[in-house]
């Protein structure tokens, strides 16, 4: 399959810190994708990278052909990546619903003026706009929570929400920053069942940072490893499990691979 | 808590008072309130300001014992409330003895004999026994108002706040009884004195409150749900009156209050012109601008620059015509501004814009543009507005003849003001309700992940600017033509810092409550002329105490009550 995404040599420093280094990757069209990584090892800068939060250095990033490490992120969201983040970050003072409807930005093409003279096409667009955020709100599960102010969500609301956003701008490729974090086993399950769905029903490719080595294992069709800025290997999941790099990177010298998944999850616990 | 310790706590809550009573004395407020009163020939504002001192004081020591137990515990907490108020009056009295002896004007300017003089009740040094044992009472009766039931504490707290607030605008309602005919005018004499109600006045005030207050605690709760049973076309029909009633107010108000009052209600109106602007871009898009009194002055010179018939009137061209220019122009400098500064955030903007403001001003006001902008002498000679048919096209000749209505009080300027406000609350709210107004509420939020959802930031942010800065800009124009001329010094700093104070104080993001904001911070202060000399003390003190209390203003926006009444359903469901 083509790839939907490749990035080549891409670089990113903070100062003296090189944070991604010299990282080559490719996501394949409607494919599940994670990369995983000890805390620190560049995952969420690779993020940005792609999203134009932070510009990359060096390298280049195209996205179905075309170079985009060049483009701002309102740019990049309308060529079709969307993402969520590690720490959510909804715009807490607005509602559910106005949440989903700013995602729905994009497609929306009233002037500031028609909107104030209230035009028949206006009315028009806000009503299919609304039923589409209220379609959105149904689909991640959270019907009749359209009004409460996104602040006043519980969690893992809050999570499902952000994903509702991030979908309404009718992505081609998704980005998940840790979507499971903070969640408990049976949640962790269901979600890993939503961006399944995600990617079977609406054809999504996701790319997915994650700790959770059950969600990832679960999921994923390739693993791309990072630690110091570093692709250290990629490929399946089974690929993964036995690399002897990877271990290491883990665990240090000499660990077995049955304690992986474990002393990985302690390792993150100690770190944040 | 031991005895002996809650007897030295209310003496320690009771000095602090004192010292609050005094700083009132110190900075002179106590003398210029003396001259006004609250209850005529009972009760001066002073007085009422240093009493009402003691009763809190006496209010709070009783507070803190309340953890006291036993059969004594009222009188404990009685006593705790009198030697807190006697201490308040204490520190008074020996600040009045220490003056008496050595002459502190140096250092205080306003110990002055005046002030020992109203400390002591006229009576001087031998009367100086007076104030604590007043103040004493004073502090029983806050510590007795504890003791008093829930139902009880409630209408009497009422009753006195209204008193209160119909003795300090007195001024305002009297001349408006006055006004509405002779039989009004004896109700209206028999209320209120010259400056405070009569006793007569304070009494039927009081206790109509204490009624009405009762009443509705009784049968409150059942008008409330027979309300709420009504059918919608009802509830619509209440609305509307509702509505009615206030706009009946809005708009005979400046008929019958006459021009001083009048132009105080013009001004309002115009705060409001300015603070919709910069409720759209500080309230709905989050960016602080520090200079929008810029805009203000560009809507005003640009009226004032093609309508004066003085020197520096550049085309005598009509007000309405202008009007839309001076929009216009000002939209263009929002744009300008813009353009550079928009890249910077939060803290950094407030200064880069307050920066702007100060700019335009002392251009405006420089010798260097004087040839254009007339400098310090200002812009002299602004038409008035004529209400006549060709009126907006026509080209002005000097000396002008307006075959219309000339609008040229400042009643006649104020439904000017009101129907431009409606007009830009109305288009406040459209904008509001629209991708724009949700993109600007994205960017307030988290303006990294607006831009990730596709928002394009410059564009959203210059919008923002653009349409507050016209909104100012239509306030400027009005200003102009109702002051008839333009300074650059009326344009000074603390005009914008009016507007933000008023757009935090009404509820950030909220369009009545930019006009309660408004009210409260230009209107009340401008009707209290006894105040104006300590307007920004008590403006600080308003700011502090509603960042405390009530951090969302006034009245907060929509989306907060949407919130609150969703809670409050699902609650009641669960019921």
């Amino acid at each position: 399959m083509a790839p939907i995404l490749t990035a080549k040599k891409v670089t990113k420093r903070f100062g003296g810190l090189v944070a991604v280094n010299t990282v080559d990757f490719e996501i394949p069209d409607k494919s599940i994708v994670s990369i995983i990584g000890p805390n620190g090892a560049g995952k969420t800068t690779f993020f940005n990278c792609i999203t134009g939060f932070g510009k990359a250095d060096e390298g280049e990033i195209a996205f179905e052909g075309m170079p985009i490490q060049r483009l701002r992120p309102d740019q990049i969201s309308r060529l079709g990546i969307s993402r969520t983040y590690q720490n959510i970050r909804l715009f807490a003072e607005m509602t559910a619903l106005e949440n989903i409807l700013v995602g729905q930005h994009i497609f929306l093409n009233s002037s500031w003026l028609s909107a104030v003279l209230g035009t028949p096409r206006v009315r028009k667009e806000e009503k299919m706009a609304l039923d589409e955020a209220q379609r959105l709100l149904d689909f991640v599960g959270l019907k009749g929570q359209g009004d409460l102010l996104a602040r006043n969500l519980p969690y893992g609301a809050q999570r499902r929400l952000e994903i509702a956003r991030a979908l309404a701008t009718k992505p081609k490729l998704l980005l998940l920053d840790e979507p499971s974090a903070g969640m408990n086993p049976r949640e962790s399950e269901d979600l890993t069942a939503f961006i399944r769905r995600l990617r079977d029903e609406i054809g999504i490719t996701i790319l997915l940072i994650e700790h959770h080595m059950r969600v990832v294992m679960g999921i994923s069709e390739q693993i791309t490893v990072l630690d110091y800025g570093e692709k250290i290997a990629e490929g399946t999941p089974k690929e993964i499990q036995s690399n002897p790099r990877v271990i290491e990177a883990y665990l240090g010298r000499g660990a077995a691979t049955e304690g992986m998944a474990t002393a990985h999850e302690r390792h993150s616990k100690k770190a944040g | 808590m031991k005895k002996e310790n809650f007897l030295w706590n209310s003496i320690k809550t009771g000095m602090l008072g004192g010292s609050i009573a005094l700083f009132i004395c110190l900075i002179g407020m106590t003398e210029v309130f003396s001259k006004r009163d609250v209850i005529e020939k009972v009760i001066t504002l002073g007085q009422f300001v240093l009493l009402a001192t003691s009763v809190m004081t006496g209010l709070i020591a009783s507070r803190q014992t309340s953890q006291l137990v036993g059969e004594n515990r009222s009188l404990h907490r009685l006593t705790a409330g009198l030697v807190a108020g006697l201490m308040t009056g204490v520190v008074l009295a020996l600040f009045v003895l220490a003056g008496d002896k050595v002459n502190i004007r140096a250092v205080f300017l306003n110990a002055t004999p005046g002030l020992y003089n109203i400390l002591t009740f006229e009576k001087g040094v031998s009367g100086v026994w007076v104030l604590p044992v007043i103040s004493a009472v004073s502090g029983l009766i806050g510590a007795a108002f504890l003791l008093l039931p829930q139902a009880a504490q409630k209408p009497l707290t009422q009753a006195t706040l209204f008193l209160f607030f119909m003795a300090l605008f007195s001024g305002l309602f009297r001349v408006v009884l006055i006004n509405q005919g002779t039989n009004w005018e004896k109700i209206a004499k028999y209320l209120y004195g010259q400056t405070g109600v009569t006793s007569e006045g304070a009494l039927i005030f009081f206790f109509a409150v204490v009624i009405i207050s009762v009443l509705w605690s009784w049968r409150g709760q059942s008008v409330k749900t027979s309300v709420a049973h009504l059918p919608k076309g009802g509830k619509l029909t209440l609305r509307l009156l509702a509505f009615a009633a206030i706009g009946y107010v809005a708009l005979g108000l400046p008929q019958v209050s006459g021009p001083f009052i009048a132009q105080v209600i013009v001004t309002v109106a115009l705060f409001i012109l300015m603070g919709l602007g910069l409720n759209i871009t500080l309230g709905f898009a989050g960016l602080l601008d520090l200079g929008f009194v810029a805009f203000y002055a560009i809507g005003a010179y640009t009226v004032g620059l093609l309508t004066s018939y003085g020197p520096f009137g550049l085309q005598h061209i009509s007000f309405w015509a202008a009007v839309p220019i001076a929009v216009l122009v000002a939209m263009a400098a929002g744009f300008v501004l813009g353009l550079p500064v928009l890249g910077v955030r939060g803290d950094y903007l407030a200064i880069a814009t307050l920066g702007f403001g100060e700019i335009v001003r002392l251009l405006a006001g420089s010798d260097f543009l004087a040839k254009y902008f007339g400098g310090p002498q200002g812009v002299i000679g602004i038409q008035k507005p004529c209400l006549g048919v060709l009126e907006p096209f026509v080209k002005i000749d000097v000396p002008r003849v307006c075959n219309g209505i000339e609008l040229g009080k400042p009643q006649d300027i104020y439904y000017v003001a009101v129907a431009a406000a409606l007009l830009i609350a109305f288009v406040a709210w459209r904008l509001r309700e629209s991708r724009l107004g949700r993109a600007w509420m994205a960017i307030r939020e988290d303006e990294d992940v607006a831009e990730a959802l596709g928002v394009n930031l410059i564009q959203t942010k210059l919008l923002a600017y653009m349409l507050g800065a016209a909104m100012a800009g239509l306030g400027g124009a009005i200003f102009a033509t109702l002051i008839g001329s333009i300074f650059a010094s009326s344009m000074q700093l603390i005009v914008s810092i009016n507007v933000v104070s008023l757009i935090i104080v009404g509820g950030m993001g909220s369009i009545p409550g930019v006009i309660v904001g408004a009210i409260a911070l230009i209107g009340l202060p401008e009707l209290l002329r006894e105040v104006s000399e300590f307007r920004y003390l008590l403006y600080g003190m308003t700011l502090i105490i509603m960042m405390l209390s009530k951090p969302e203003g006034l009245w907060p926006s929509q989306a907060a009550k949407r919130e609150l009444h969703h809670v409050e359903a699902s609650t009641e469901a669960e019921l």
